[in-house]
């Protein structure tokens, strides 16, 4: 297998895009992610979206995309994951590339989330979970990770103060990224005081309904030498799994198996271990999920999630800056976009291009991206060479 | 031989007074309560129907039964308020039982006597030997119009019966009918609410029809009401089968284990065959049981059962009727009651 | 939902079948075709009892559509006494007295309808189990 490298990136401001339809939104990631790279060989595109047909009735984004893009008879293909699309289309590029099949791979995650009503979306969503013995029984995404938060609180003694800390960090962060939905802080006071969605979870427990596309270029690391002027991004290692897609049937609710392999064998493959990580953009879909995350990952022992992130582990400033991006629950969460978009933040901190929310000496990125409630995950590392 | 093998009836947990539905309209309660005998009633939750019930009691008759449901040879459902105009409700209650697919399955409507009706039918099917087993289920989620005298008393319930010619809990002993096209209480179709004859309902109607019919069967059968242990007429309040009991001979020790009423409501379909079930509760071996019930239209079903030495052995496999009405009951508010009842329906 | 695919869970919804596994005994609901335990691929039927205890739950505010009239309603997981966990609303209680080891029992009650018009879809929910 080649190195590959990341040789441009491109997204657009995440939020209530009125005036952009779906293919608007993957030209205008696509157009900064080629102005970034300064190429103009395509070689192939993978599209990450969760459910472009339930929000905008539109399949075959396969052929649409590379079309709205100029690339007639480019090779196009969708991949889904439900929420880790975006991801899926970052490891679906990488293998074409390092499989030596082609050789520059543009990846697009993509959702457009506005055109339906509120109630239609969360149908939509729902279909990550077990239709028939989930879904059916009127479950909503918030009420999954509800079950989960209220088994971890009763388990492990979690606060709701320390879940609601996950929000405020992410929040603090994301008022430095302009291409944030809500660009504002918040308090762990309004975070538990907004409304109830599903208990114990309230509105800015969640990640919100967004509109947005990210883009990513790969290509050969020996291409991307002879063609970057700034430091190389090399995914050095990518780790997939997944997991029961019913939360009725996980071996343990609180312990995500898929998360945990995933990153293990993306660590392995990179010849890494959790300690070596400088940050992570992991899947704030809810506050609870962010520390299911980091003690499926190991990044602290079951149970300690909640305290850490109340102690700052997690902040900018601190020993494991997760988010700097203000995660999904700042910056927004366009389902098929996130995966993409989290690598765009990878590449941005490692090149210290990211400002006032810059990590300092940021040398190796975890983005784990996950679909649904943990049935499925996929795991970059990217490093700076 | 043939009679009851098994019986379930199915209360919902929730209830509302009548002093509650009266402040709303501006109605005397003590009157209501006073006039009609009516206490409260049950009210179905917003997940709750016709077929819902019918499947829960009928699995509490099958509890008592312990039959494999495949032995079932015929489903009959009575009721008023059938979940759809057309599509069966017995299909449902087949299927969820297991006795699909080799069962004879009907819907069967005559208002408040639809229950006894399946009953009647079950009873005299298996007697021809034509099927082994079959169940009758009266069941009813009917409405009254709001402010109507009959939103007082509209009430909900099921009553299952499995019926057999072996491993009886009660021998049938013999069945008679009264029968007239006597227009006291009808809906139209496309309506939501009944309307009724008010005073017309009495004499001419309920107290005619259940008379004739307790007449008929006592007369067939040779017995007068004092060789009864207990009696049950259809309950649509508290005072017409007290009333109607009284005039043919019939003293409170008998008919008290029955009446549901005061505090259930008048669960229409359900209504006799639950206070049918509420005596088997509490009957000794060997009570002669007088029921005879009514639906407006009009007619009255009759039988007379004599219980065995089983309905002992079985009658604790499944929750009493009694326990359910008297133990398992939340009050709520008119406003919840209209929500629940889909009186008022939240905008979309 | 449409009907054929809500007809086709009837064994499941109506009767709560579920399928043991007759290599290793692993009872699975829903059924499966592949033993997830072992990857034996035949099973027995085995109606389930409905009894257990709730292992977590919460209380839906914000309803999908479909369920937009029921808000709010608590959904959980049961496990019941035969081992098998699964998932269903929690009816006929007070939402905010519910608590996490509580006693359930299943009942068969209307799940959602297709509008005022189209089919019922009836199945399985959960109640607290006080002995009636």
């Amino acid at each position: 297998m080649r190195d590959v490298a990341i040789i441009g990136i491109g997204m657009t401001r995440f939020g209530e895009l009125w005036e952009s339809s779906i293919r608007d939104l993957c030209v205008e990631a696509a157009l900064a992610c080629f102005n970034d790279a300064g190429i103009d060989r395509l070689d192939s595109i993978t599209i990450g979206s969760m459910s472009s047909g339930l929000f905008t009735g539109q399949e075959h984004l396969a052929s649409l995309v590379p079309d709205y893009l100029g690339r007639r008879n480019v090779p196009a293909v969708r991949v889904e994951s439900a929420c880790a699309s975006g991801g899926q289309a970052v490891r679906t590029a990488f293998l074409e590339v390092a499989s030596g099949m082609s050789d520059v791979v543009l990846a697009i995650g993509v959702e457009k989330m506005t055109d339906v009503s509120g109630g239609e979306a969360t149908y939509a969503l729902a279909t990550a979970a077990d239709q028939d013995y989930e879904a059916f029984h009127g479950v909503t995404f918030p009420g999954l990770y509800a079950m989960m938060a209220r088994a971890h609180m009763e388990r492990f003694g979690t606060t709701r103060d320390q879940l609601a800390q996950v929000a405020v960090k992410n929040h603090e962060n994301g008022s430095h990224n302009p291409h944030a939905q809500f660009p504002f802080t918040v308090t762990r006071k309004q975070v538990i005081n907004s409304v109830m969605i599903a208990d114990p979870l309230t509105l800015l427990d969640c990640s919100p309904i967004t509109d947005g596309a990210a883009a990513v270029l790969v290509a050969p690391a020996e291409m991307a030498r002879e063609l970057q002027r700034g430091p190389l991004t090399v995914i050095t290692g990518i780790g997939h799994a997944t997991d029961t897609i019913s939360i009725a049937h996980r071996a343990d609710l609180l312990h995500l198996d898929a998360i945990e392999l995933a990153s293990s064998r993306a660590l392995g493959m990179a010849g890494k271990s959790i300690e070596d990580i400088d940050f992570a953009e992991v899947h704030d879909c809810f506050t609870i999920a962010e520390i299911l995350v980091l003690e499926s990952m190991g990044v602290v022992p079951a149970g300690q999630g909640g305290p850490a992130t109340l102690d700052g582990l997690t902040a900018l400033d601190g020993d494991f800056p997760v988010n700097p991006s203000g995660g999904l629950k700042s910056k927004g969460h366009p389902v098929g976009a996130t995966g993409v978009a989290q690598i765009c933040e990878a590449v941005t901190q490692l090149r210290g291009a990211a400002g006032d929310r810059q990590i300092p000496n940021a040398r190796i990125a975890l983005t784990q991206n996950m679909g649904g409630s943990g049935g499925s995950s996929v795991v970059h590392i990217v490093e700076a060479r | 031989m043939v009679g009851i093998v098994g019986y379930g009836t199915q209360i919902p947990r929730y209830r509302i007074r009548v002093e509650d539905i009266a402040s709303v309209w501006g109605a005397d309660a003590p009157s209501y309560k006073r006039g009609l005998n009516l206490n409260e009633k049950s009210v179905p939750g917003p997940d709750e129907d016709t077929a819902t019930l019918s499947v829960n009691a009928a699995r509490n008759a099958l509890l008592r039964a312990g039959i494999d449901p495949q032995l079932i040879g015929a489903v009959y459902v009575g009721s008023e308020s059938h979940p759809y105009a057309v599509k069966p409700t017995g299909t449902i209650v087949s299927e969820a039982l297991g006795a699909c697919p080799r069962v004879h399955t009907a819907d069967l409507e005559f208002a408040c006597k639809a229950g006894t009706e399946g009953l009647f039918i079950a009873l005299h099917e298996v007697q021809s030997g034509v099927i082994t087993h079959a169940l009758a289920i009266g069941a009813d989620t009917s409405q009254g119009a709001p402010g109507d005298a009959l939103e007082y008393s509209a009430a909900a319930g099921a009553a299952a019966f499995i019926v057999g010619s072996e491993d009886l809990i009660a021998e049938l002993l013999t069945t008679d009918v009264y029968m007239t096209d006597t227009a006291d209480f009808w809906r139209r179709e496309h309506t939501p609410y009944p309307e009724h004859g008010g005073r017309f309902t009495g004499v001419p109607a309920y107290f005619r029809h259940v008379t004739g019919a307790a007449k008929a069967i006592m007369d067939r059968a040779e017995m007068a009401p004092e060789d009864f242990d207990y009696c049950i007429f259809h309950q649509p309040n508290g005072k017409f089968p007290v009333q109607v009991a009284r005039k043919l001979g019939f003293t409170e020790e008998q008919w008290a284990p029955g009446l549901l009423s005061p505090t259930l409501g008048n669960t229409y379909s359900g209504s006799s065959p639950m206070g049918l079930a509420a005596t088997l509760d509490v009957a000794n071996p060997g009570a002669h049981i007088l029921l005879v019930s009514y639906g407006s239209g009009a007619g009255s079903d009759a039988f007379i059962f004599r219980t065995t030495e089983r309905l002992t052995d079985v009658r604790d496999r499944a929750p009493h009727t009694r326990t359910q009405l008297d133990e398992y009951r939340v009050h709520i508010p008119y406003g919840t009651y209209a929500k629940f009842r889909r009186k008022i329906l939240k905008a979309e | 939902m449409q009907v054929p695919r809500f007809w086709r869970e009837i064994p499941r919804y109506y009767r709560l079948e579920a399928a043991a596994c007759v290599q290793c005994d692993a009872l699975h609901f829903p059924p499966r075709k592949i033993c997830p335990s072992c990857g034996a691929n035949a099973f027995e039927t085995v109606r389930l009892s409905g009894r257990g205890a709730l292992t977590t739950f919460t209380i839906i505010r914000t309803p999908p559509s479909g369920f937009t009239d029921q808000a709010p309603y608590a959904v959980g997981i049961v496990e019941l006494d035969e081992g098998v966990r699964l998932m269903a609303q929690i009816t006929d209680c007070d939402v905010d007295t519910l608590k996490t080891g509580d006693r359930m029992i299943a009942k068969f009650r209307r799940i959602r309808e297709e509008g005022r018009t189209g089919v019922i879809m009836y199945g399985y929910k959960f109640v607290p189990d006080v002995g009636v």
